[in-house]
C-alpha cells in the first residue's frame, strides 16, 4: 500500500537522513521525495512518497515523530490533500508523429519546454496519476529521458 | 560571560551539568580537551576522569556509571579509530536505554570529507543507535549543544547522543554562557498522562482474575520502583521482571514471579502466559521474552505503560495503551485504583496461590557433580552477600549472565547491571568499574565468563589504577558456552569454534598482571572461602579475580527454545527426551 507522508522539520543537517534511514532498516523503498523550504523560515517540508505495510508505517511514523529535528508528521491521504507533481519528458517526435503527440499535449495540458527535429521536451505539472496517464501514452512513441521531481502535497483549503 | 577556548567551555559545561565523572581515552582530535582537563583540574575541578585502556571500555563504563547511578553516564574519544570503537557501547546504550553523552574530536571543519588522517563520519556511523547528534564546528555553538545532549539523553525514553566536535571548534574562542534553557522545538517526548486511560486500566485489574505485572527496565530508568511496589501491595498482583527490569521489584518479595523469558523459570512464564490482564510497564514485548508472539500470553488483555509510543503496539497490540512517564502514571494509578476499589474488595487469592503452587512444583534446580557447578558459584555469592543493599552486579553476556539472573536476588533498583538488548560480551567488567565510580561504597561484582572476560579483561588495569576495586566472579567453563549449548542442543553436537579450553591464557596470571587478587577454585568446598577472601580483599580496596573451574557441560535450564512457546519450555534434565523427539 502506498503512503505519501508530509514531514515538517528544522532546516539543519542530518534531518533527511535520519528520516530515510527510518525506511532504509526496515527495507522499504523511498519512490519519490520532495524537500523544499515552507512558510517559516529554517523549517522545511519533506513530503515523500513510500509503498510499505500498514503496520509498519504506523512505527515508522512514531520514530519519525520521535526525531530532535521533526517538528510534524503527518499522513497525506488523497481525499484530503492537494497532490502535485511536475515531470520532463523527453519524446522521439519524427515530424509525421508530431501532430498526434501535441493532441494528447494539449489533452493533459502539458507543455512543450524544448523542441529539435526529432524530439520534442514536454513539461507536465499535474496530479502525480495524470502525470502517469501521460507517460502511458508517451511511451509507445519512445520516452528518451524523463524525470519527475516526486509528489508534493498540502491539506486541503478549510472549507468553513 | 568569559574568553575561553571551545576545549575550556567542554569541561565548563560538564561541570555545569553536574557531571562528577566521565570516561575515556584522549587522541589527536580531542588533545585541546584533555589539556583543559588537565588545566581545569591544576585549578581545582572537581571533574574526574578515568582513563579506559580501550573506548569499548569507556563506553561501558559510562553505562555502568549511569545504571548505577540514574546518572547521565559521559564517554570521551577522539575522531575515527576513537570514535568507531565506542560504536558498539553507543549501540549496547540504545538497546537498554541508557542516558549516555559521547563527546568525540573530530578533524577540523576544512578537512571534513578529504580522509584526513583518523577522520571517520561519527555522526553518519552512529545515526541508526543515537537518539540525537550534532556535529560542532564552531566554538560559540559548544555549550547550547551540551546542554541540549544532556537534555535529550535523560528526557522521555533515555538513551545516547553524540556530539561530534571538531578540532577547530575546541581551539578558537568564544564568550562562555551556559545556557539554562534548551531550545528543541521538535523535541517534545510525552509529559501528560491520560486520566481517561488511567481510569480504564484501574477498572481492567480490578475486573481481572489473573492480572499480572510484566515489568521491564523502564520502570528503573523511570524512577518508578516505589510506585511498582505500591501498586503490587495494594492489588495483591504478582510481578515478573525482565532482565534489565531485575531489581526494579524486590526478588525477595512475595509477589515476586520472578523472570520470565527463554531462560526465565517456568512459574515466571506460566503465571505470563496463563493471565488474563498482562500489566506491562516500561518493557517492550522482545522475543527473548514473549517467543512466538502469537503463542505469547494469548488469553490476556494488554494494558502498556510506556514513555515512548513507538513502543506501544510494536510487537504486541495494546487494549489500554498508556504512553506517558511512569512514575506519574503508576502513581495515578495507585490513586484511582483507591477511588474504584470496592468496599472488601478481594484479592486475586485463587490466582496467587496457583503462582504459588507452580513456584513449589517447578523450581530452579540443578544436579552437583564432581565439578563445581556455576549455579553453586552464583548461590554461593549469592548466600555470603544476602541481605546487603550494598551489593552492584554487573555480568557479561551468555550462560553466566543467565544463571546470575535466575540465582541472585536483587532488591534494589539499579543493582543489576546486565546487557540486554545488544548482548555484548565483555559488558560486564567495564560496567562494573563504571558502577564502582558511580557508587564508591558499594561492592561492586561482575559475574563473567570466560569469553567475555578475555574481551574485556584489560579494564581491571582502569579499576587498579583508578582505585574502583571490583570483584570478578569468573565462570571458566572453557566453552562460548551459550553458543556450545546450542549446539549441543540444536546442532546435532557439532562444537564449530565453540572450545577455549588449552593451556592459555592463565586467567590467575591475567588478572594478577592488572594489579588484581587472584584466586582459583577448583573444587566445590573452596568456594565459600575463596569468596569470602575476595569480599575482604575488595573490602580492603583490592581488585579481585575469583577463577572459577566450572563444569563446561553444563547448560542453562529451563529454556524456551528460540521461537516456541512458554509451552514448549525445557527443564533441567529434560532435554535429553527433546532431542529424542527431535530425532525422530
Amino acid at each position: 500500500m502506498k503512503h505519501t507522508l508530509s514531514v515538517l522539520v528544522e532546516d539543519k543537517p542530518g534531518a533527511l537522513s535520519r528520516i530515510s534511514n527510518l525506511f532504509a532498516r526496515r527495507g522499504y523503498n523511498i519512490e519519490s521525495l520532495a524537500v523544499g523550504q515552507t512558510e517559516r523560515e529554517g523549517v522545511s517540508r519533506i513530503t515523500l512518497r513510500v509503498d510499505c505495510a500498514e503496520h509498519s508505517l504506523e512505527q515508522i511514523t512514531k520514530q519519525i515523530h520521535k526525531l530532535v529535528n521533526v517538528l510534524r508528521i503527518t499522513e497525506l491521504t488523497p481525499d484530503d490533500a492537494v497532490e502535485r507533481e511536475i515531470a520532463l519528458f523527453t519524446v522521439a517526435a519524427p515530424p509525421e508523429r508530431r501532430g498526434e503527440l501535441m493532441a494528447f499535449a494539449d489533452h493533459y495540458g502539458a507543455r512543450v519546454s524544448d523542441l529539435g527535429p526529432q524530439e520534442i521536451v514536454f513539461e507536465m505539472v499535474g496530479h502525480p496519476e495524470d502525470l502517469d496517464s501521460f507517460e502511458e501514452l508517451v511511451r509507445p512513441y519512445g520516452i528518451k529521458e524523463m524525470v519527475r521531481t516526486g509528489r508534493i502535497g498540502l491539506s486541503r483549503a478549510v472549507r468553513h | 560571560m568569559t574568553r575561553m577556548t571551545g576545549a575550556d567551555a567542554i569541561i565548563r559545561s560538564l561541570e555545569a551539568e553536574g557531571v562528577d565523572v566521565c570516561f575515556g581515552i584522549p587522541g589527536g582530535m580531542i588533545i585541546d580537551t584533555y589539556d583543559a582537563l588537565y588545566r581545569a583540574t591544576a585549578n581545582g575541578s572537581k571533574l574526574r576522569h578515568v582513563l579506559a585502556r580501550h573506548e569499548q571500555g569507556a563506553g561501558h563504563m559510562a553505562e555502568g556509571y549511569a545504571r548505577a547511578s540514574g546518572k547521565v553516564g559521559v564517554a570521551i574519544a577522539t575522531s575515527g579509530p576513537g570514535t568507531t570503537n565506542l560504536v558498539t557501547a553507543i549501540a549496547d546504550a540504545w538497546m537498554d536505554s541508557t542516558p549516555l553523552v559521547c563527546i568525540t574530536g573530530q578533524v577540523p571543519s576544512t578537512k571534513i570529507g578529504t580522509d584526513a588522517f583518523q577522520e571517520t563520519n561519527a555522526t553518519g556511523i552512529t545515526l541508526p543507535i543515537v537518539k540525537h547528534s550534532w556535529l560542532v564546528q564552531k566554538a560559540s555553538e559548544i555549550p547550547a549543544t551540551i546542554k541540549a545532549a544532556f537534555h535529550v539523553a535523560q528526557t522521555g525514553r533515555s538513551g545516547p547522543v553524540l556530539i561530534d566536535i571538531t578540532k577547530d571548534a575546541q581551539v578558537a574562542e568564544l564568550d562562555f554562557k551556559y545556557p539554562d534553557h534548551v531550545d528543541l522545538p521538535g523535541w517534545n517526548p510525552s509529559s501528560k498522562v491520560n486520566h481517561r486511560q488511567i481510569m480504564a486500566a484501574a477498572k481492567a485489574i480490578l475486573e481481572a482474575d489473573k492480572p499480572i505485572f510484566y515489568v521491564g527496565g523502564g520502570v528503573i530508568n523511570g524512577e518508578a520502583c516505589a510506585e511498582l511496589l505500591e501498586l503490587a501491595e495494594l492489588t495483591g498482583i504478582p510481578v515478573v521482571t525482565t532482565l534489565t527490569g531485575k531489581g526494579g521489584f524486590p526478588d525477595s518479595h512475595p509477589l515476586s514471579a520472578g523472570h520470565p523469558g527463554m531462560h526465565g523459570t517456568k512459574f515466571a512464564n506460566l503465571a505470563l502466559n496463563r493471565s488474563d490482564l498482562v500489566i506491562a510497564v516500561g518493557t517492550r514485548f522482545d522475543d527473548r521474552v514473549t517467543g512466538n508472539v502469537s503463542a505469547f500470553a494469548p488469553n490476556a488483555k494488554v494494558i502498556h505503560f510506556e514513555v515512548d509510543a513507538a513502543e506501544i503496539g510494536k510487537i504486541r497490540e495494546a487494549q489500554i495503551p498508556i504512553c506517558a512517564p511512569l512514575k506519574p502514571a503508576l502513581a495515578r494509578l495507585v490513586v484511582e485504583l483507591r477511588k474504584q476499589m470496592p468496599e472488601g474488595h478481594e484479592r486475586p487469592t485463587e490466582w496467587i496461590d496457583r503462582i504459588e503452587k507452580w513456584k513449589e512444583e517447578f523450581p530452579l534446580r540443578y544436579e552437583h557433580g564432581d565439578q563445581i557447578k556455576p549455579q553453586e558459584a552464583l548461590e554461593a555469592i549469592r548466600d555470603l552477600t544476602e541481605g546487603r543493599d550494598d551489593i552492584v552486579w554487573t555480568t557479561g553476556v551468555g550462560q553466566h549472565q543467565m544463571w546470575a539472573m535466575q540465582y541472585l536476588s536483587c532488591n534494589q533498583p539499579r543493582s543489576f547491571i546486565s546487557s540486554g538488548g545488544l548482548g555484548t560480551m565483555g559488558f560486564g567488567i567495564p560496567a562494573a568499574v563504571g558502577a564502582k565510580a558511580a557508587r564508591p561504597d558499594a561492592t561492586v561484582i561482575c559475574i563473567d565468563g570466560d569469553g567475555c572476560f578475555q574481551m574485556t579483561s584489560k579494564e581491571l588495569t582502569t579499576a587498579t589504577l583508578h582505585k574502583l576495586p571490583i570483584i570478578v566472579v569468573l565462570i571458566r567453563n572453557g566453552y562460548l558456552g551459550m553458543v556450545r549449548q546450542w549446539q549441543e542442543m540444536f546442532y546435532g553436537e557439532r562444537y564449530s569454534q565453540t572450545d577455549l579450553t588449552g593451556p592459555i591464557p592463565d586467567y590467575a596470571k591475567m588478572a594478577e598482571a592488572f594489579g588484581a587478587v587472584a584466586i582459583t577454585v577448583t573444587d566445590s568446598d573452596e568456594l565459600v572461602p575463596a569468596l569470602e577472601r575476595a569480599l575482604a580483599e575488595n573490602a580492603a580496596g583490592r581488585s579481585v579475580v575469583v577463577d572459577v573451574g566450572c563444569d563446561s557441560q553444563e547448560k542453562v535450564f529451563p529454556m524456551i527454545p528460540p521461537g516456541a512457546s512458554a509451552a514448549d519450555i525445557i527443564e533441567y534434565g529434560s532435554h535429553e527426551k527433546v532431542k529424542e523427539v527431535e530425532g525422530r
